[in-house]
């Protein structure tokens, strides 16, 4: 035990013996949540794009990419690459057994198809989410970069509009002059938008799927909000990104607690 | 002999009282200086106090919720639930003890949220 920890413990006896008149404290606790994913293989990862549909008012490839590096930049001990974003897309449509170039009808020709429009919903990613399973495709990623964590997945970002009852709060003031909060329920046609978002992590050496996670988070305002789409997509990405980073590395939770005697 | 037995059984009764009383004494001074040294940062001596706490004492619920602060602190997410069941199991109306529970059920949800291998 050192000096210092002997000291510690006896001013907390002298501390416990006095402060015998409070039965409750509150007390700050930071909880460690452990990765999900066992990262210690790797020193380097490359976000390398995202499958991404939905409204054309943001790139959500682009943004999802920029935003996930800066994040690992400052808050995981892995090496970001600075690499190009994967042309997923077009790459999806010329690989694997389900790849278009190899076939000519059935989901192939529907990817095909959809390569050349819009993706505007999960029925459209699908089409493409095979290329998540070319072990081959990702280790020739790998090899170029070498061999690090790759992060990809899909991104649908969709504008969204629900009406129906809505409870929220009303300030009043009484007949006595007093303001006071009252929950009111009233019907209100809401717009927003939707992010769901799938993260697939893959083992750049192999290339084989190591892990991946699936989030769907909504925002809704009032009809007269005009919040742009680039402002709710980071909104919802605030949401997310502590439960991706949290895959990647520890992650302390600031909170309190009571302690009873 | 009869009029000795009501003596006997009172005397057996207020020596467990004692007992019980001295338990649940000894248990409350490891609890006291296991929240002193939790306070100075100090957990792993805190969580070793309300282990014995717990020990000495296992009705004591307010013994029982320290223990998962404690383990929750440690991020031993799974041993936090158990003692928090069992400080609820003893004490099922503790406001205290639901709102610590309630609170670490938000951050043990969050860190199981939605995975798909």
């Amino acid at each position: 035990m050192t000096g210092r920890t002997s000291l510690l413990l006896l001013s907390a006896a002298v501390a416990s013996t006095l402060a015998g008149c409070a039965s409750f404290y509150e007390i700050p606790i930071e909880t460690p949540i452990a990765a999900k994913l066992d990262v210690s293989a790797f020193q380097r990862v490359y976000i390398a794009g995202f499958l991404s549909g939905g409204t054309s008012d943001i790139d959500g490839n682009l943004e999802t990419v920029r935003l996930l590096r800066s994040q690992l930049r400052t808050k995981s001990s892995l090496r970001v690459v600075d690499a190009d974003v994967l042309p997923l897309i077009k790459d999806a449509g010329g690989t694997g057994p389900q790849g278009a170039q190899g076939l000519g009808a059935g989901p192939a020709a529907e990817a095909r198809q959809a390569a050349t429009g819009e993706i505007r919903n999960e029925k459209d990613l699908q089409l493409y989410e095979h290329i998540f399973g070319d072990a081959e495709y990702w280790k020739r990623v790998g090899e170029e970069h070498q061999g690090p964590l790759i992060v990809t997945g899909t991104i649908l970002f969709t504008p969204h509009s629900q009406s129906g009852m809505v409870q929220r709060e009303r300030e009043v003031i009484d007949p006595l002059g007093r303001r006071r909060v009252e929950p009111v329920r009233e019907y209100m046609e809401r717009k927003g938008f939707i992010l769901q978002e799938k993260i697939v992590f893959i083992d750049g050496r192999t290339g084989a799927q190591l892990h991946s996670e699936a989030w769907r988070e909504e925002r809704l305002y009032n009809q007269n909000d005009t919040t742009p789409a680039l402002s709710s997509f980071f909104e919802l990405m605030d949401e997310i990104i502590p439960r991706f980073l949290s895959t990647l590395s520890t992650q302390r939770v600031r909170g309190s607690r009571v302690l009873i005697k | 002999m009869r009029c000795r037995l009501p003596v006997i059984v009172a005397l057996i009764a207020l020596l467990g009282g004692v007992v019980y009383a001295d338990a649940r004494s000894d248990a409350r001074a490891q609890v006291e200086f296991g929240i002193a040294v939790a306070q100075r940062g100090l957990w792993k001596e805190a969580l070793y106090r309300w282990e014995r706490a717990t020990q000495i004492d296992p009705p004591y619920a307010a013994a029982f919720n320290n223990l998962a602060v404690g383990y929750e602190h440690e991020g031993q997410l799974d041993k936090a639930a158990d003692a928090y069941e069992r400080a609820l199991k003893l004490e099922p109306e503790n406001a205290m003890v639901r709102q610590n529970f309630e609170l670490f059920k938000e951050i043990h949800d969050r860190s199981n949220q939605s995975s798909t291998p």
